[in-house]
């Protein structure tokens, strides 16, 4: 909301300067976002006529003018293209000052100039320096120029909350600095017009859910080519809007004034009478801004005999807009119900002042007060007859006493709040009140629908007496310790052990491009936004793969070799049965992965390309003190070959691989990336440790090489050799792999440490060498190992 | 000078001469040896008479002392000389760089949450969570914005194709109705129900891009609810954690009146900074307000007995103003050089 400070003044005027008045209402919620003067700071600019042109001598461009700005007439140089005879301008005179600009006496190409003839980018009016600033032919020569175009003054834009719609007029922010400051509130006098027609337009009204009071008269023999006064024209600029005609310009002069939308028919168009009523599917209606709408049924409309001509309370029609030739009109202001006002123009992509309006509601009482104001404006500027004003109510809001207990206002704000207090601050406010024992009993008004239950009140009085002014109290809370399960570990936890690990957190967006699905998670039935802000963001993400790649796509761009990268996020799928909100599965995961080297290139490490069992690693560390079971496993996006599903207890939780060369190549990675992907939740469980005695008596290593066909998988063997052991094998643990030069090419060689220990004593050499052979022979069995030379 | 301390200043003077310990030990066998002079001076003594055979034989054990004593001296002197040239060789140059696993980081909005939790887990509160796919009723309808609420049109919504009841959640205020909700069903029947004290971190999505708006960001909701919570009790808790999470004992801290359809009064929280690029600025740093009893009902709360705050900030912002951030895309873009500043 735009307005002028001055405007705002006639209204109710406060012993308090520009900026305190701007603080005071952000202070009260009317957040002020801009405030500027509506000129720029200058003095010793006046109006003058332009008496003669004449040719520079020397300069093709400029004209040196003879200037009569109250004085003796004044020789100044000129370079405007509108420059000419006759015309009124602003003219700066030696001694004035300018922003930048001290007018002095000065020779432009040796001719003498005695001032400056100003744009109105010069005084800062407006960005406009095509030429002069034209002024008024019947502008009194002489006359201060900021006095003559009321130039002292402030253009205010408020930001107006939901709730706040009563400060959509000047009305509105005046009552409301009132009750702030206790300045007297000063309404303009609206007088009756002399009803000298006996005419009235017939108006039905057949749906009061839609209009719930509709006042109108009929006023003929305007003369709508009139001006409209400077006055009239500079409000209304300094509001933000421009001037149209004399008609729009009063009625939207007195909906910023009142906050009181009203409409203007040209009578002569209209068709026998109106008749407000829901629309019929598929009407179609061309609107003021000349756009045509397909109605619903959902939509209000007022109808003539000929069929549609406006979209209630959101905007006038075409057909009935009054032109400058105009001579009958029928000025209207109605009371439009806010359900069937609201989100109707968001459907068809456009807003209006009036809709903004109506849908949070407008004070109900004031359609006739409102007719009344526009007739009068319009009687004054444009001449003409009034008839009476036909006034049709059906169904108004209930403003239901509000009851306020003081110890109530004192429990929620928390200072204490005395009757007295509450007295003043409703008296401010000019809210009407009975007592009920310790109660008050307060009538909300008209003009304030947010004011309904006891809350809405508490607010006010708490945004009266000021919220700097409620104290700030350290709270008090009954303590009890938190639940610190050591089974569980936060997500926290998991995040510094990957970070631990050289891995960077990312955060990337849910919303993805549909081939990143296709690719990496082979999925072809995404959840697809219905509003995508764009196509590379139109389905939300399955896995977090697809992000990460594109780290390193965006990171291999800016020359970084080598990325590591991790996030924790949720991915989504639709199932008819997932909680908490049926039909979407929304899963928190965690993916890393590794591009590059394996370590970052340093002097004491060979380079060497990070791979598989890196990260199998990382993966293995981020597991512990769980062991997770890797079995080969083909996915869309990994190398056959190379990826693994990822379980734990017995859950499948996740994989891990190389991308797939084809993505490789697609995504122009020049190397593979190791990726892996995990539900959180499993992850998130962490075992409370259990204590084992630790043997006093000596333990015994014996190493063991094994050949075994190659394609028999390590886990296998591990796994085989733990069951065949007996109780004092403590440990078996692969220390070495051997393929090549030596052995046969369809071997490899398994290097095992077995360690043996009793807790009670000391092992025999025969028992141990009797468990070695127990495990070789079992490894022949079951594997077809032979012990290697 | 008697032959014996000619002897004596001899082996002094040859032993200092010795360069190492092999060279040492030939030097002593000429001294000390089984042919050495003083060995034969000791074998000559049994020439001597009785008498002169004592005082003799006693000034050649002095001098044979004296010389064993330079030869020890000796022996220990090319010893640490030794034990200097190993230590000297093996010595490394201990500027060059340590070697193994760089360490990664975390995120920076991360870091404010985790922050942010740290703080608020100290005066009691719990961390709560929830979906981020949003019913209606969750997102909206509960926190007292019914369908075509004008506060509606401060969201743009991501909808889904195919689904008219659910979004992307707007803000995390929805994590408020889930647990009060959970809450009341836990405490059902009991006389008298446990505060409740949450906040709730979360990423939340609008239709917006720009510098200064990313669609989707992050919230931090607060809930405190109980029999007797009052405005003057969120002035104090988020001022509290303002000047904690800043580190800034100067902080100006202001409530303006605003309007959230779920919270009365409401109130927006501003900051100024005494010092630093933006010293002196209101800057709107968070939402807030006493919760609306219609979102207490909704969730089951009596509404009467109860009280409550709520809150939410913006994570995003917060690390902004923090480290002195000026674009919010970069926390979206994945940019290694940029996220690795903050490990």
């Amino acid at each position: 909301m735009k307005f002028s400070e001055k405007w705002l003044r006639e209204f109710v005027d406060p012993a308090i300067d520009t900026q305190a008045l701007s603080h005071l209402l952000t202070m009260a919620g009317l957040e002020v976002e801009e405030l500027d003067p509506v000129a720029a700071a200058f003095q010793g600019v006046v109006v003058a006529e332009v008496l003669s042109v004449a040719p520079h001598p020397d300069a093709d461009r400029l004209r040196v003018c003879s200037v009569n700005a109250g004085g003796e007439p004044l020789q100044i140089v000129c370079g405007a293209p509108n420059v000419a005879a006759g015309m009124k301008v602003p003219c700066a005179t030696v001694g004035a000052s300018l922003p930048g600009i001290e007018i002095k006496r000065a020779k432009l190409r040796g001719v003498e100039s005695n001032g400056m003839l100003c744009s109105a980018r010069e005084l800062g009016l407006s960005e406009d320096h095509g030429g002069l600033l034209a002024l008024p032919a019947d502008a009194p020569v002489g006359t201060d120029i900021r006095h003559y175009l009321d130039l002292d003054d402030n253009s205010f834009v408020i930001k107006l909350t939901p709730n706040r719609a009563d400060c959509f007029g000047m009305l509105g922010i005046a009552r409301e600095v009132s009750a702030l400051t206790g300045a007297p509130l000063c309404v303009p006098d609206i007088v009756a017009a002399p009803v000298t027609l006996t005419e009235v337009l017939p108006v039905s009204i057949e749906a009061p859910d839609l209009c719930g009071r509709f006042s109108g008269r009929v006023i003929r023999g305007v003369n709508a080519g009139a001006a409209t006064p400077e006055w009239m024209k500079r409000r209304l600029e300094r509001a933000g809007m421009r001037s149209i005609s004399v008609l729009v310009d009063i009625s939207n002069y007195v909906m910023l004034e009142l906050n009181r939308p009203n409409h203007v028919f040209d009578l002569d168009r209209v068709q026998g009478g109106l008749t407000v009523r829901w629309a019929r599917e598929g009407e179609q209606l061309v609107l003021l801004n000349e756009q045509t709408i397909t109605l619903t049924r959902d939509c209000g409309v007022i109808a003539d005999a000929s069929g549609v001509e406006s979209f209630a309370g959101i905007m006038g029609g075409a057909s009935t807009a009054c032109s400058l030739d105009t001579r009958s009109i029928y000025v209207e202001a109605a009371f439009w119900q806010p359900d069937a006002i609201q989100g109707r123009a968001r459907r068809y992509a456009f807003s209006s002042e009036a809709a903004h309006r109506f849908e949070r509601g407008v004070d109900f009482a004031d359609t006739v007060a409102g007719v009344e104001r526009v007739t009068q404006l319009i009687l004054e500027l444009c001449g003409g007859e009034a008839g009476p004003i036909d006034d049709r109510i059906t169904e108004l809001p209930l403003r239901e006493p509000v009851r306020l207990r003081p110890s109530r206002v004192s429990r929620v704000l928390g200072l204490p709040f005395e009757d007295d207090a509450i007295e003043a601050c409703l008296q401010r406010m000019a809210l009407p009140f009975t007592r009920d024992g310790y109660d008050f009993i307060v009538q909300p008004p008209t003009w304030r629908f947010d004011l309904r239950i006891e809350e809405d009140l508490i607010e006010e009085l708490a945004r009266l007496h000021g919220y700097d002014n409620i104290p700030t109290h350290p709270p008090v809370g009954r303590l009890a310790m938190p639940d610190l399960s050591e089974g569980h570990r936060s997500a926290s936890n998991v995040r510094h052990l990957l970070a631990d690990r050289d891995y960077q957190e990312v955060i990337n967006f849910a919303f993805v491009e549909r081939r990143w699905e296709n690719d990496f998670a082979g999925n072809d039935t995404p959840v697809v936004l219905a509003n995508p802000i764009a196509s590379q963001m139109s389905v939300m993400r399955s896995t977090l793969i697809g992000g990460l790649v594109d780290n390193v796509v965006t990171n291999r761009r800016r020359q970084l070799d080598r990325v590591r990268v991790f996030e924790i996020g949720r991915c989504f799928a639709h199932d008819a049965q997932a909680v908490p909100v049926p039909g979407f599965a929304q899963t928190l995961r965690i993916a890393g992965l590794a591009w590059g080297a394996a370590q970052a290139e340093q002097w004491g490490a060979a380079a060497r390309p990070t791979d598989f069992f890196d990260m199998k690693g990382d993966v293995e560390a981020l597991l512990l003190p769980y062991q997770a079971v890797f079995v080969p496993a083909r996915h869309v996006a990994l190398h056959p070959g190379r990826s693994a599903s990822i379980s734990l207890n017995g859950n499948l939780v996740g994989f891990i691989g190389e991308l797939h060369p084809e993505l490789v190549q697609r995504y122009e990675l020049a190397s593979a990336p190791l990726v892996f992907e995990c539900d959180l939740e499993p992850l998130l469980g962490s075992a409370v440790p259990t204590y084992e005695t630790v043997s006093r008596q000596p333990a015994v290593r014996r190493d063991l090489a094994l050949l075994l066909p190659r394609s028999t998988p390590l886990s296998q063997v591990l796994e085989g050799l733990r069951n065949a052991s007996p109780a004092i094998v403590q440990d078996i643990a692969l220390f070495d792999v051997y393929q090549g030069k030596g052995i046969s090419d369809t071997e490899k060689s398994f290097a095992f440490r077995i360690v043996m220990q009793d807790t009670q004593r000391t092992l025999a050499d025969a028992e141990v060498d009797a468990t070695v052979d127990q495990l070789v022979m079992y490894a022949q069995r079951e594997f077809g190992a032979k012990l290697r030379a | 000078m008697s032959d014996l301390e000619a002897l004596v200043s001899q082996a002094e003077t040859d032993f200092s001469a010795a360069a190492d310990a092999v060279a040492l030990e030939q030097v002593k066998a000429r001294f000390l040896g089984k042919s050495g002079s003083l060995t034969e001076l000791l074998k000559g003594l049994g020439k001597l008479d009785p008498d002169a055979r004592k005082t003799v034989g006693a000034a050649i054990n002095i001098a044979k002392q004296k010389v064993e004593a330079a030869l020890e001296a000796r022996r220990e002197a090319l010893r640490n000389a030794a034990l200097e040239a190993r230590l000297a060789e093996e010595s490394l140059d201990v500027t060059l760089p340590g070697r193994g696993h760089a360490k990664g980081g975390l995120h920076p909005v991360t870091r404010t949450l985790e922050r942010i939790e740290a703080l608020f887990r100290g005066i009691g509160f719990d961390v709560a969570d929830g979906p981020e796919i949003e019913t209606d009723f969750h997102n909206f309808t509960a926190l007292n914005t019914p369908e075509n609420h004008p506060a509606r049109s401060m969201h743009d919504t991501f909808y889904l194709e195919g689904a008219s009841d659910v979004m992307l959640r707007t803000h995390t205020s929805p994590i408020q109705v889930r647990y009060m909700q959970a809450h009341v069903a836990r405490h059902a029947g009991a006389a008298t129900m446990p505060e409740i004290r949450i906040i709730a971190p979360g990423r939340v999505y609008r239709v917006d891009s720009d510098a200064t708006h990313s669609p989707m960001f992050h919230q931090v909701e607060g809930l405190w609810v109980g029999e007797s919570v009052s405005f003057a009790d969120l002035k104090g808790v988020v001022s509290d954690f303002l000047h904690r999470f800043f580190e800034a004992d100067r902080l100006d801290v202001r409530f303006r009146p605003s309007f959230f359809p779920f919270t009365e009064p409401s109130a927006e929280i501003d900051v100024a900074f005494p010092s630093g690029p933006l010293a002196g600025r209101w800057l709107e740093i968070a939402g807030c307000g006493m919760v609306h009893p219609n979102v207490l009902r909704h969730c089951g709360i009596d509404a009467e007995r109860h009280t409550g705050f709520a809150f939410g900030f913006g994570p995003d912002r917060l690390t902004m103003l923090r480290y002195g951030i000026n674009d919010l895309r970069l926390f979206y873009d994945g940019d290694v050089r940029f996220l690795s500043q903050f490990r």
